[in-house]
């Protein structure tokens, strides 16, 4: 639905709700679904990338083959807490949304 | 040169699903099942049509094949009964949600339980909130008319919705009566080839069906769905009168049988119209002026042409073939008074439900209806809105009290 706007009108989409542009959920934002955020201690990140790797939405960055210091992709984020759980050094804690003010 | 054979109602759907050569038919027999498919699958076998036939392995599973197939770009077709129907029921929202011409026969037959085989209308009424359009046939030659019309309303590029043709379990399925089966090209040149929107297999355009789709965007999607429902209705028109100019049949949302200057009239679908044409005919011929309009086409719902045709009637009787429990009356009395109030339309109404399961309508039951509407015109208002046709039942006078239902 991402090319569409919240101000498209009903008869400007395309029948049947098909999406004729590929490729396009990485415009879909999806930060409301989130209740508790990723946050990642980089002192304590040892770098292994599992956090990327299990990510189910691609939403940890990930740069010259290292994430630490590289941060969340939030708009993709969905909370699932799922790096949280398979980080082998704990560095990833869950934080509620309600924490923070952005 | 058009031929005039002995068929079955079955067999006349399965002769129209031949000559319309659908892409692929995907199905599955489960109880009850009818000859419509078994007699496909023997033209597909014998070489007869280029149909791909999919043996599944459920009629959710039909459903499913039947809607994949038509997202790629085919032109499908099926047919199922009563409990059939009612496994393919998640998927039939989905059909017309995407916006799939698949064309389904249904040949119409009670739920269970108990367990029962034989002609009512359950099994489509249950699914008429689903978006699909559905045509009821009165007879064989109307079952195999009304199939070839649907592909052609089904297909029209501004409607895209899935079509139901709806004929009357045994009472149509299993009688022979003589149809006139139409030149095989013929059939073809008026269903013409089929043009889909956006198929999936068009790999040069890629694009996403089904997706995610949450309280941001659905409500617009289904208010899009709503808006193909009245370019149908012009469609089924449109269809029916190419159909009479091409093969000399009429075809409309309903049909008027005596209804001109009647005073009292009944409606109904299906087969019990045939049945009230001799009864009207009756009353006729004593000076009843009574009157008949069998409903052809039960979504999309004619509601402003049925209130325009019905509301000078001094009553109508409103026969159902299905009980909506707990509800006003049956389906189809519920939304005749429903259209009949908003056109501002007085028109005494009682709701007869009859023939459930199979149960047979005689003439002179019919004309015992029309008796009834004589009596709520003569009094403005009827006493007992809700009557069961053929039940056996206790003496009203005797129990006058017990009778409130």
């Amino acid at each position: 639905m991402s090319h569409y706007k919240l101000d498209t009108k009903w008869h400007e989409m395309v029948s049947g709700g098909y999406i004729p542009q590929a490729g396009n959920a990485v415009e879909y934002d999806v930060s409301g679904w989130r209740t508790d955020r990723p946050v990642r201690d980089d002192e304590c990140c040892i770098d292994c990338l599992f956090c990327w790797v299990y990510c189910p939405d691609n939403a940890v960055h990930c740069e010259g083959g290292s994430v630490t210091g590289k941060g969340i992709d939030l708009v993709h984020c969905k909370g699932c807490g799922i790096c949280a759980a398979v980080c082998p050094k704990d560095c990833i804690e869950m934080v509620p949304e309600s924490e923070f003010e952005d | 040169m058009p031929q005039v054979k002995p068929m079955e109602g079955n067999q006349a759907v399965a002769e129209a699903m031949r000559q319309i050569n659908p892409d692929v038919v995907a199905a599955y027999p489960i109880t009850p099942s009818t000859e419509v498919v078994q007699t496909f699958a023997q033209f597909v076998a014998d070489g007869e049509v280029d149909t791909n036939f999919v043996a599944v392995e459920s009629e959710h599973s039909a459903m499913s094949a039947c809607t994949a197939a038509a997202a790629a770009g085919g032109r499908v077709m099926n047919a199922t009964s009563s409990a059939g129907l009612a496994l393919m029921w998640e998927i039939l929202y989905i059909t017309a949600s995407l916006r799939m011409p698949v064309i389904l026969t249904v040949v119409n037959r009670a739920l269970s339980g108990n367990l029962n085989i034989h002609c009512d209308h359950s099994d489509t009424m249950g699914a008429r909130d689903a978006g699909w359009i559905q045509i009821y046939a009165e007879n064989v030659q109307e079952s195999y008319d009304n199939l070839i019309q649907a592909v052609a309303i089904g297909e029209q590029m501004d409607v895209r919705l899935p079509v139901m043709s709806c004929l009357d379990g045994f009472l149509v399925s299993h009688s022979y009566e003589l149809l006139q089966v139409e030149d095989d090209e013929a059939v073809r040149d008026f269903v013409g080839s089929y043009q889909p929107r956006y198929p999936l297999l068009d790999v040069a355009n890629p694009l996403t069906m089904g997706p995610l789709d949450l309280y941001d965007f659905y409500f617009e999607h289904k208010r899009d769905q709503w808006a193909a429902y009245e370019p149908a209705k012009q469609a089924i028109i449109d269809v029916g009168q190419r159909f009479d100019e091409q093969f000399g049949r009429s075809y409309g949302l309903f049909e008027e049988y005596q209804l001109d200057d009647a005073e009292i009239a009944i409606v109904a679908l299906g087969s019990m119209a045939g049945t009230a044409k001799d009864a009207v005919e009756s009353l006729r011929a004593e000076g009843v002026k009574a009157g008949l309009l069998k409903l052809r086409v039960f979504r999309p719902f004619p509601a402003e042409e049925l209130a325009a045709a019905l509301s000078g009637l001094e009553a109508v009787a409103i026969c159902d073939r299905a009980a909506s429990y707990g509800g006003a009356g049956g389906p189809l009395y519920a939304e005749v008074t429903s259209a009949l109030y908003v056109a501002g339309a007085s028109v005494p109404a009682i709701n007869c439900i009859y023939g459930l399961g199979g149960r047979q309508i005689a003439p002179d039951e019919i004309i015992n209806i029309y008796r009834d509407l004589e009596r709520v015109a003569e009094e403005g208002q009827p006493d007992q809105p809700l009557e069961f046709i053929g039940v056996r039942s206790f003496d009203k006078e005797e129990h006058a009290d017990k009778y409130a239902f």
